[in-house]
């Protein structure tokens, strides 16, 4: 089955080695016979809210950033169509920051985000930067682990009664004090893990995975077939062991 | 002498033998990081009592080879008190001044990040500021921050600091772009330039108005000849510029390099595009200090790599080449040095100490495409062998042709049982991956350490 994947500002928001996401979904999807096209959504460029199964939104620096900002708030809308109409979704760092309702800069200036995640991101004075450790539930009764690396200076915090992605065990996660890290709402992640974040927590490429066939064939997510993922595995373990040695200290 | 300052050096230097005596490594960073400790302001005393005053170099890539270059230029007519070993923070750079008691220039690289306190503590007579790429995203946060960092510390510089800045980086260009006192350089031969910009490129906006950069030729990352199509922003005139470039593979290259003072031919027993620009650096901030082109030329061709860099080490019939890779876009040069003969062979070390940085996401924008299309074989290793491994799978490399061998000996070991008598085993390591394998090949006697460097 084709999957068809929207990047959103790949020349803009590539600052964490998202490439390697989108090369893992890409594998992973063709090992059980799926295709992946992907195609960059830039500048000015409508997004058709019924033209993608998913969609990508990756991080950049704070200059990249508030170029890219004001062009997602224009695409707002079609974000939340595509969103409610059950589009898969991964946000990573800038770009989860950005689908919030906006960032506060330290000088006090706002920069509006699209508003699809019910969060908000405040400037903060130190950078929180390490090896994270989550705990997730993204299927009731299936708890998972996640491993991946932080740096942001942007506190989030989430709205009373949002779902975040998870609890942080080792690191800082949206805040440093909360305990959360990232948001999920219905098949849209968003995160500050990246590292990057799907090579080495392959049981969440492939829940994204299933998620983008489910929109793609209009059923129920699919199961997919059992890859061997031993390097996946190992990396996944010396990741987790470093958040446990050194994450979260400033 | 003052008396303090006298005791705390003689400690300190003391403190170095011991560190060395113990086999405690070089002992490099020892002493200054006493004396840094004890009294910070003797930087600022020992720095200005250098009667040709002091020279600083600074840079994402390329800091310990230019330093380098530089030193061989200079290093005849002046005694140096010169960092060699790269330790590069203030207390490395007091530790070069607590041993070099009778230099009279100072040249010392800099860790970006230290650069506004090594600027308002030595009070340099030149500064060569070579590039801004994105590094160790774990340690500074973006380039940017880095960059805003380097215009507030430049702005304090006074009038008669001599400036040195690639015109080819358009963020470090504009460092320089309302001052006096500045010397530019840059690459001046569009055949060499890339196709297009690479994956990894930064600065890709113009530093003025935010219109992406039009490249009439990007050479290294983001260095090249731009100008924005937007508000005419372009890369400033070289007064310093290598032209008529020759590669020769892994061996060496030949440039012409045109100076307001004439110009010479080059022949750098070095490869690679990245150390042309090392070279044309040096050679801007060698003249900024008064060297002649006679000297520039004598020095560049006797150089040698700095260490760890680019090495060639005979072990038993067969040699190791090591160059080193830290970030995306240097990484980006040594995989494009070694496609024109892609070795059979490659071993690529991934250590994550805070040396080689923690994040390890950068090896996800480095271009290993090329290499891993045609190489036969490929052994992970270092501590994130694994990750690196999944890098390469991910890449493309089959995976009957990647071996994930986390043990740096063992990956060593590994390499040159596979490796034909005769033939050249190309291994790609980190920071303190090189560290550990040369620490292996020192203790097989291959190489000596790096504190008896250059002593022979």
């Amino acid at each position: 089955m084709r999957i068809r994947v929207g990047h959103l500002y790949p020349d803009y928001l590539n600052i964490y080695a998202d490439r390697g996401n989108m090369a893992v979904l890409a594998r992973r999807a063709s090992l059980r016979g799926h295709d992946l096209l992907v195609e960059p959504i830039g500048l000015a460029e409508p997004l058709d809210p019924d033209a993608y199964d998913f969609l990508y939104i990756g991080g950049g620096q704070d200059r990249e950033q508030a170029l890219v900002a004001p062009d997602l708030v224009e695409k707002a809308g079609s974000l939340h169509e595509a969103q409610a109409k059950g589009v898969a979704m991964l946000a990573v760092c800038g770009g989860y920051q950005l689908l919030g309702r906006g960032y506060r800069a330290r000088d006090g200036t706002f920069l509006e985000g699209a508003g699809l995640f019910p969060h908000e991101t405040i400037a903060g004075e130190t950078r929180m930067i390490g090896d994270v450790l989550l705990r997730c539930e993204l299927e009731p009764g299936e708890p998972r682990l996640v491993a991946g690396f932080e740096n942001h200076a942007g506190r989030t915090l989430l709205d009373e009664g949002a779902t975040p992605l998870g609890r942080v065990v080792h690191g800082f996660g949206n805040d440093g004090e909360s305990g959360y890290e990232g948001c999920r709402l219905g098949s849209a992640i968003g995160t500050y893990l990246h590292g990057p974040l799907l090579p080495r927590n392959a049981w969440l490429a492939d829940w994204l995975l299933r998620r983008a066939l489910a929109h793609a064939s209009t059923s129920e997510p699919p199961e997919l077939a059992r890859l061997p993922d031993e390097l996946e595995a190992e990396a996944f373990r010396v990741s987790a062991d470093r958040a446990k040695r050194r994450g979260g200290r400033r | 002498m003052d008396l303090r300052l006298e005791l705390e050096t003689s400690v300190a230097r003391a403190v170095g033998a011991l560190s060395r005596a113990v086999g405690r490594g070089g002992g490099t960073t020892l002493p200054g990081k006493l004396v840094w400790k004890v009294d910070p302001g003797a930087v600022d005393t020992l720095a200005a009592r250098l009667g040709s005053g002091v020279a600083l170099v600074s840079a994402t890539n390329g800091k310990t080879t230019t330093t380098s270059m530089v030193a061989e230029i200079l290093g005849e007519k002046h005694a140096l008190a010169w960092n060699r070993s790269g330790a590069n923070l203030l207390s490395g750079i007091a530790s070069a001044l607590i041993a070099s008691r009778k230099a009279d220039l100072g040249l010392f690289e800099v860790d970006e990040g230290a650069l506004p306190e090594a600027l308002a503590r030595t009070r340099p007579t030149a500064v060569l500021l070579a590039n801004l790429f994105r590094d160790q995203l774990d340690r500074y946060g973006e380039l940017e921050i880095v960059a805003e960092r380097w215009r507030e510390a430049v702005a304090k510089l006074p009038g008669e600091t001599t400036l040195v800045v690639n015109a080819d980086d358009p963020v470090v260009a504009e460092l320089a772009a309302d001052r006096v006192r500045t010397v530019r350089f840059g690459l001046d031969d569009p055949r060499h330039a890339r196709p297009g910009l690479q994956h990894a490129a930064d600065s890709k906006y113009c530093v003025r108005c935010g219109t992406p950069y039009s490249f009439a030729a990007a050479y290294v990352g983001h260095l090249g000849d731009y100008h924005c199509p937007s508000c005419g922003h372009r890369r400033p005139e070289l007064d310093v510029a290598a032209r008529d470039i020759e590669l020769e593979g892994l061996l060496a290259s030949r440039f012409r390099l045109v100076a307001p003072e004439g110009e010479i031919r080059v022949r750098l027993a070095l490869p690679g595009l990245y150390n042309v620009y090392n070279a044309v650096a040096a050679t801007a901030l060698a003249l900024a200090v008064g060297a002649s082109l006679h000297d520039v030329r004598a020095g560049l061709e006797r150089f040698n790599a700095a260490f760890g860099r680019f090495e060639r080490i005979p072990a038993g019939g067969k040699t190791i080449v090591l160059l080193l890779i830290k970030n995306p876009a240097g990484a980006n040069e040594v995989v494009r040095t070694l496609e024109t003969g892609v070795p059979p062979l490659l071993v690529i070390a991934l250590n994550d100490a805070i040396a080689d940085g923690q994040d390890v996401s950068w090896i996800w924008d480095v271009d290993f495409e090329p290499l891993l299309a045609r190489a036969g074989r490929v052994v992970a290793s270092g501590d994130r062998a694994a990750e690196l491994g999944l890098r390469l799978l991910y890449g493309g490399l089959d995976e009957e042709r990647l071996e994930v061998v986390p043990s740096l000996e063992q990956a060593l070991d590994r390499g040159l049982a596979l490796l034909d008598a005769g033939s050249e085993l190309v291994v790609l390591p980190t920071y303190t991956a090189m560290l550990a394998l040369r620490g292996i090949l020192s203790e097989r006697g291959a190489v000596r350490p790096y504190w008896e460097e250059g002593k022979a």
